[in-house]
């Protein structure tokens, strides 16, 4: 037969220690009223950051020849989103694996993108609509084979290479693109009335919280990388711990935003699950520190407790020293 | 001898039916286990070890003390609506509350952390209460990235954009879309902040249980 448990008795654990009073409600409270006056002197004095989002007006409106770049990279299938893989579509651009190790496959796709259909190609079959002119090219490209498809999109991809800004408006230089200029100018105008923004995050349904669509291809391009750049919050720039302005951001992400700095991290191309990896593993390690010898260990290798607990320590001395004795 | 007309005994041993009725009534066993694992004197002490009586043990309370500040931020933002703070003078001061309230929360929470760490406070039968300290930081970092991509300004967008790469990774992106407004705001102002109040809830009650663990020079082992 096996004897009971011996249950946990705190009375015992603390028989001899000495105790003080002790206002645990009252240290709560103080506690709430000091953190409130702080938080609120900073936020009155700091503020926060709030810089405004970027939108495919401003995109279309400040940087046209990187707006017109990127969608034609999108219908050529050259950007990140087009190739990125799941959950967004079948390509391997951003598939990252270890060995046998392929988390994303075998989740698969669940937010469908196809990136010339829905950046391009819809938007502007909404946008022919009355017009006459751009109905007929979008036909003509969307019958014409794919290799005819592609010949225009390397003509007027190396034509956008020399092109020049005018009044705001791209000019590209004339050669064999089929009807992509008329296609594009007319995509940079819906884009620029703000058409665009509404069109990316149409999902069919009358109400919209899902900006999938409307951010990958953002982030295709170069505009919101040379704002996030002039803000210092590229991954080279430690990015993921820093906050637009001179705020501080999530500090508390330093270790995480460590690894993306030294090698073999920041030269792999499966950088991100390395990383995520690497942090699983250091965190399960100090999850289970109670239970690995050595990790815990380091407390008393490393005596900050002396520091902690310095008054108790100086009190234990204080009373074990015999009567009248100076030393 | 009990009197008849005195109506049903008050205590288990003084009726012959009441034992076996203790032993099923799921309340009163509840009951007894909490008053048995942590009585009122250990959950709300008068007097504590003289240990005590270090700084160290400050930050723990003041982590407690931002976090009902950055609730208490966030429901007012959540009551008005997500674009509040961002249409409003007086909804932009109370996002900066929360920004600030937020930054304590972890500038606290990661000093109680490592004091606890170079404490080695999960001795003597404390590695659960560890644990549950840890598990409310990692939900914590959860809680706060989804408010970072649901503030709708620019770090949102870059932050989501630029996640999204590690989610995917890993193969939750299918469940789990930065880039989605709806689905981070809801997880935001409900469904994590419900964790991190209960698992803070959970570490209180495990702190108390066993009490604030002795100086490692009174114990035979860390």
């Amino acid at each position: 037969m096996t004897s009971p448990r011996r249950r946990w008795d705190q009375q015992e654990y603390f028989r001899g220690v000495p105790t003080t009073p002790y206002d645990l409600i009252k240290e709560v409270a103080i506690a709430l009223v000091v953190m409130l006056v702080v938080v609120l002197a900073l936020a009155a004095v700091l503020s926060s950051p709030d810089v405004p989002p970027l939108t495919l007006q401003s995109w279309a409106r400040t940087a046209p020849l990187d707006f017109v770049k990127t969608a034609t990279a999108e219908l050529q299938g050259a950007t990140l989103s087009s190739s990125y893989g799941p959950p967004y579509n079948r390509g391997t651009g951003s598939l990252q694996t270890l060995g046998p190790l392929a988390p994303e496959l075998w989740a698969g796709v669940h937010q469908p993108v196809d990136a010339a259909v829905t950046d391009v190609l819809a938007p502007l079959r909404v946008a022919s609509v009355g017009v006459p002119g751009l109905g007929a090219a979008l036909n003509r490209f969307e019958k014409a084979s794919v290799p005819q498809q592609d010949a225009w999109l390397v003509s007027y991809t190396r034509a956008l290479g020399h092109a020049q800004l005018i009044n705001a408006q791209p000019v590209v230089p004339h050669a064999a693109y089929g009807p992509l200029e008329t296609m594009m100018r007319a995509l940079l105008t819906q884009a620029r009335s703000g058409g665009l923004d509404a069109l990316l995050v149409r999902s069919g349904h009358f109400y919209q919280t899902d900006y999938t669509r409307a951010l990958l291809f953002l982030g295709d391009g170069g505009y919101l990388a040379a704002v996030a750049a002039q803000q210092h919050l590229l991954g080279t720039q430690w990015g993921v711990m820093n906050e637009t302005g001179r705020y501080p951001g999530q500090a508390w992400l330093w270790l995480y935003t460590l690894w993306y700095q030294i090698p073999p991290y920041n030269t792999a191309q499966n950088a991100d699950l390395l990383v995520i990896l690497t942090m699983g593993f250091l965190t399960t390690l100090l999850l289970l520190t109670p239970f690995i010898p050595g990790l815990r260990d380091i407390p008393r290798w490393i005596p900050l407790y002396r520091l902690i607990w310095r008054e108790h320590y100086r009190f234990v001395r204080e009373s074990t020293l015999p009567r009248g004795g100076s030393d | 001898m009990t009197d008849p007309d005195s109506g049903p005994a008050p205590g288990p041993e003084t009726s012959a039916d009441s034992a076996p009725t203790a032993n099923r009534s799921w309340t009163l066993r509840l009951r007894n286990y909490v008053l048995r694992e942590l009585p009122p004197e250990h959950l709300l002490p008068e007097r504590e070890p003289a240990y005590l009586g270090s700084w160290v043990y400050v930050f723990g309370v003041v982590t407690i003390a931002a976090l009902v500040l950055v609730i208490a931020s966030g429901v007012v933002l959540s009551f008005f609506g997500p674009q509040w703070w961002q249409v409003s003078p007086q909804g932009h001061f109370v996002n900066s509350i929360h920004f600030w309230s937020v930054q304590m929360f972890f500038i606290f929470m990661v000093l109680h952390l490592w004091g606890q760490f170079f404490a080695a406070s999960w001795r003597d039968g404390r590695a659960t209460t560890w644990m549950i300290g840890m598990v409310v930081f990692l939900v914590s970092l959860v809680t706060a990235f989804t408010g970072y991509v649901a503030q709708q300004n620019f770090d949102s967008q870059w932050i989501a954009l630029n996640a999204k790469d590690a989610v995917n990774a890993t193969g939750a992106g299918a469940f789990f879309n930065p880039l989605n407004f709806g689905q981070m705001y809801g997880l935001h102002i409900l469904l994590f902040p419900l964790m991190v109040t209960g698992l803070v809830v959970l570490h209180i009650i495990w702190v108390r249980r066993r009490g604030v663990v002795k100086p490692i020079e009174l114990t035979p082992q860390p």
